[in-house]
């Protein structure tokens, strides 16, 4: 397939008429797959930054809970007058700092990014199969993230009914404020970002089928399209399904059908629903939010498994397992959404079944950890900022990914359900993880994007502030949890018995803030180093992908002359020749994809 | 003037932050390779630093548990609150038991393997027999613990209801609960909420017999050892009964009726003289002394069990509570005997 579709490739670049692209095809509207990840990954951050700044209104407001802080008054407006939080605002916050932080900054800003900047640098394509598709799906993502703010200007407050937007609270104004218009535009904000999201993975799918190089087998993949690729699958498979539950929330909300909701009495009469379930919204809802979780989580795994390999000089180990690990995820994560509503009034054998589902999930991803500290194993660790993100993803994911066998055991969920247990289980597993694998991708591929090096000292202080403040959150997190602790509390002091957990709260709180203001050196050096950083070397770790044997400037169609034909896997680090002697290029420990089989070299059986 | 204190703040931030990347520039000697990858020099560092990680946390982990297990709530409550108790500490036991081992092999890896000149790294990329050791095991034991885990879940999910159950509606509103006993007839009244009239706030069916006797109170009363059945009830939005101290939680559903059982094994009496609960009250009534908020009579705590919504209901989701009241058969009979029946109520008014 990639073979045919190649001369046809070459043909039609840099032999037309070729003319100077203008400011606004270059940047604005450019149909480049390079600066298309450049528009996701500074969309992401922008909205990252707001995402973050979220939480910390949160966590002031949880380790204060009955004192006045003028940034409230400031922030917030009227929400916030005189400086006291109001607790519908508080729920707004958690809402939308959930909605931007998952789909805004983990999905599009990480899938997004690397997906557009990775797929066709890797896998040895001039662009995307569709550059107009991509084009528009990163402005559709434009148009909804700009929906998705505005909502804080609107009079009643924006959604909040927590991220997963459960009827009837989603569903009735007198219910709460924020579900009249601000729920509306969260609505039409995801609606839009889901065909982004379509519009996106169909076209990477397409690009990883069709645009192959020759030679570049789906086995000679590296791991980061693997993870791509899988990822846009479950995406077009799951995302539907979201679609179709907030079309009929919608109906619900605005032409009086009962899809969701029943019997309800709500500030003094009776609401004409009848014979809809909430619960159903609930199964609709995690149809795509549990692959939601892997949406996220499997690009940060497939950019460590690519930069962990590279910086330990040794090839990525048990590459087949690796694979069948990621599919097996990826199946495994659309059978298991139930386990989200082990307490939500469902069958109880059904939970029996979510929970042999949901922890058989736990063995791919412990071969996936396993394999990722065997290729540490023996390296000769090169540890530049990204490699240590990549090393702390690993670190997190085992510490998050342990708690969820507690929390997908049907019988101990029932009393975790819905505390910080679970707050501190998804953060790290997902939360944490995932954003250490967005910031691994951007000091690793910064030099191929922005043709500069970022600042590694800076990129170092950033990792271990982030690190310690990390696990200072959340570990202790963990037990306030299992002192019942319930999330979505605006404050816990109408409970006495809560009152010898605000210590541990303030400790999780300064944390936060600590860990926050960490990420401000990150800011620092990523806009510092687009301008002034230290030009970019074409390979500056040394690494195999193809994408490192483009020219640092960046060009349309990426290879100025012929594609570069593939002749191996992307893992040949530190291999020796027959002999044993040196290495099979002499005094290079690395092979690019594009060097032909040596002759002092055993082939290995892929 | 606050507008004016933000920019100065925000300059001021700038100015450190530039600032702080000008002392990394100075602190670099003259001639040190500015490349931006990491030198030998780098990766002994950052090797030895990886170290030091290792000793925070595992030091946050020992604190963690040291000082802050105590909040894991008390035991012997209820029926199942020992079986519960139990399959989680297995399963805690367990995860902290890879934890530490894994934490221990990644960071340590990080250390030992940190780059350094001449240094080759083994070509290793694949070995069937670790892949099948590490699929395996994980294997047996979550197959252990899942078998484990369904024998408890149907356990407690699969409530027999038996002539001496209590059978109690826990019904839901934005911001409170209430129960409701079923009365002499042992049967709940049929109700909906299109019944819901003046006083009738929990739309009972007048016109039902077995509604008459029906009690309906802002506490929950249980009596001690006996088995009891609770049906779910709202009347607008999702909320969530969560009984901690119990073990039990589940969804209040509109339009719907949702179950769960437990039977009560501790007093309110005796669990506020145990152990556990005297030193945990004496501590919270410690904080409280020195907290100005607080009235004087707010000042003194007393240990209630408590039922508390868990899913997000509107604005004043984080003060829905119901208190509950575990007592003895007798205490229990005195204190219903008193209570109004709905027939009461409702000719009354």
């Amino acid at each position: 397939m990639s073979v045919a579709a190649q001369p046809l490739a070459n043909d039609h670049v840099h032999e037309d008429g070729h003319h100077e692209p203008t400011f606004i095809e270059k940047y604005i509207f450019s149909t480049d797959h390079k600066m298309i990840a450049k528009q996701y990954l500074i969309s992401g951050l922008i909205m990252g930054f707001i995402g973050i700044a979220m939480s910390m209104l949160m966590r002031l407001q949880l380790a204060w809970p009955n004192e006045s802080f003028w940034i409230y008054e400031v922030l917030l407006g009227r929400f916030g007058e005189d400086g006291v939080m109001d607790p519908s605002i508080y729920l707004a916050l958690s809402t939308i700092h959930g909605t931007i932080m998952i789909f805004y900054v983990l999905t599009a800003g990480l899938s997004g990014t690397f997906s557009n900047l990775l797929i066709p640098l890797q896998i040895g394509a001039r662009d995307m199969a569709s550059g107009f598709m991509n084009m528009l799906s990163f402005w559709l993502f434009f148009v909804s993230c700009v929906i998705i703010v505005s909502s804080f200007f609107v009079e009643a407050g924006p959604a909040s009914s927590g991220w997963t937007v459960y009827p009837p609270l989603s569903a009735l104004p007198q219910a709460i404020g924020g579900s009249g218009l601000g729920m509306t535009l969260w609505l039409v904000a995801i609606t839009i970002f889901i065909a982004s999201s379509l519009l996106g993975s169909l076209n990477y799918i397409v690009t990883v089928l069709n645009l192959r190089t020759e030679g570049m087998t789906m086995t000679r993949l590296p791991l980061t399209i693997w993870a791509f690729f899988v990822t846009a699958i479950i995406g077009v498979v799951s995302f539907p399904v979201l679609l179709a539950a907030g079309l009929l929330l919608l109906m619900d909300r605005s032409f009086g059908t009962s899809f969701f909701l029943s019997d309800i009495y709500i500030q003094g009469e009776v609401l004409s629903y009848q014979g809809g379930s909430p619960v159903l919204y609930e199964h609709l809802f995690w149809f795509l939010g549990h692959p939601e979780v892997y949406i996220v989580l499997l690009p940060a795994l497939g950019i460590t498994s690519e930069i962990i390999a590279t910086n330990s000089r040794k090839p990525i180990f048990g590459y087949r397992a690796m694979i069948a690990s990621i599919l097996a995820i990826a199946f495994l994560s659309t059978v298991v959404w139930g386990h989200h509503m082990f307490v939500s009034g469902m069958n109880p054998f059904l939970g029996s079944v979510f929970t042999f589902t949901t922890l058989l999930i736990a063995i791919p991803s412990g071969v996936k950890a396993f394999n990722y500290i065997t290729t540490l194993w023996k390296g000769n660790l090169q540890l530049n900022p990204g490699m240590l993100f990549s090393i702390g993803l690993v670190s997190t994911f085992v510490t998050g990914g342990l708690t969820g066998i507690i929390l997908g055991d049907s019988t101990l969920d029932i009393n975790v359900h819905d505390t910080y247990f679970v707050i501190a289980h998804f953060h790290l597993v997902m939360g944490i993880s995932a954003l250490y694998g967005l910031f691994a991708g951007i000091y690793h591929w910064f030099p191929k994007m922005f043709g500069r090096m970022m600042n590694k000292n800076l990129g170092y202080v950033h990792f271990w502030i982030t690190a310690v403040g990390a696990y200072g959150i959340f570990f202790p997190m963990h037990f306030i949890g299992m002192a019942g602790l319930p999330r979505r509390y605006y404050k816990f002091t109408e409970f006495p018995y809560f009152d010898d957990l605000a210590d541990t709260n303030i400790l999780i709180s300064v944390f936060a803030f600590i860990t926050a203001g960490a990420q401000l050196f990150f800011v620092y050096n990523f806009i510092h180093s687009i301008f002034y950083g230290k030009k970019a070397e074409q390979n500056p770790w040394k690494s195999n992908t193809l994408e490192w044997t483009t020219p640092v400037k960046h060009i349309h169609g990426n290879w100025p002359g012929e594609i570069p034909k593939v002749y191996r896997w992307s893992y040949d680090y530190s291999k020796m020749n027959k002999e044993d002697t040196d290495y099979i290029i002499a005094g290079q420990d690395f092979v690019p994809q594009n060097v032909p089989i040596q002759e002092n070299e055993e082939e290995m059986n892929e | 003037m606050t507008a004016l204190l933000i920019i100065i703040v925000a300059a001021l931030l700038g100015i450190t932050i530039w600032q702080i990347s000008k002392i990394f520039k100075l602190s670099q000697p003259i001639e040190s390779d500015d490349s931006q990858i990491a030198t030998n020099k780098d990766n002994q560092k950052q090797g030895k630093i990886f170290l030091i990680f290792t000793v925070f946390l595992y030091g946050l982990m020992i604190y963690s548990f040291w000082n802050l297990s105590k909040f894991y709530l008390p035991g012997g409550t209820s029926t199942h609150t020992d079986d519960y108790d139990q399959l989680f500490f297995i399963s805690l036991g367990l995860i902290m038991f890879v934890q530490v081992i894994i934490q221990f092999l990644i960071h340590w890896f990080a250390y030992k393997y940190r780059g350094k000149e001449g240094q080759k790294a083994l070509f290793y990329a694949d070995n069937d027999k670790l892949e099948f050791i590490w699929t395996i095991i994980p294997v047996i034991t979550l197959a252990a613990l899942i078998i484990y885990g369904l024998f408890s879940w149907s356990e407690i999910m699969n409530v027999e209801e038996t002539d001496d159950t209590l059978v109690v509606e826990i019904y839901a509103y934005q911001f409170d609960w209430r129960a409701r006993y079923s009365g002499e007839d042992k049967t709940l009244g049929e109700a909906n909420v299109r019944f819901i009239e003046g006083v009738n706030q929990l739309g009972l069916n007048e016109s039902d017999p077995y509604a008459k006797d029906d009690i309906i109170t802002n506490e929950l009363h249980l009596p001690v050892d006996r088995p009891v059945l609770f049906k779910f009830r709202s009347q607008d939005v999702l909320h969530s009964a969560y009984f901690p101290f119990f073990r039990s939680q589940m969804n209040v559903v509109p339009g719907m009726t949702t179950q769960f059982g437990f039977t009560p094994t501790t007093t309110s009496k005796e669990i506020r003289n145990s152990e556990y609960m005297v030193e945990k009250v004496k501590n919270i009534n410690e904080i409280r002394k020195n907290n100005d908020n607080l009235d004087s009579d707010e000042k003194n705590y007393e240990f209630e069990y408590y039922l508390l919504c868990n899913k997000i209901c509107g604005v004043s989701h984080y003060n829905m509570q119901m208190k509950i009241v575990v007592e003895t058969e007798e205490e229990y009979q005195n204190w219903i005997a008193e209570q109004q029946t709905f027939g009461e109520l409702t000719a009354q008014n």
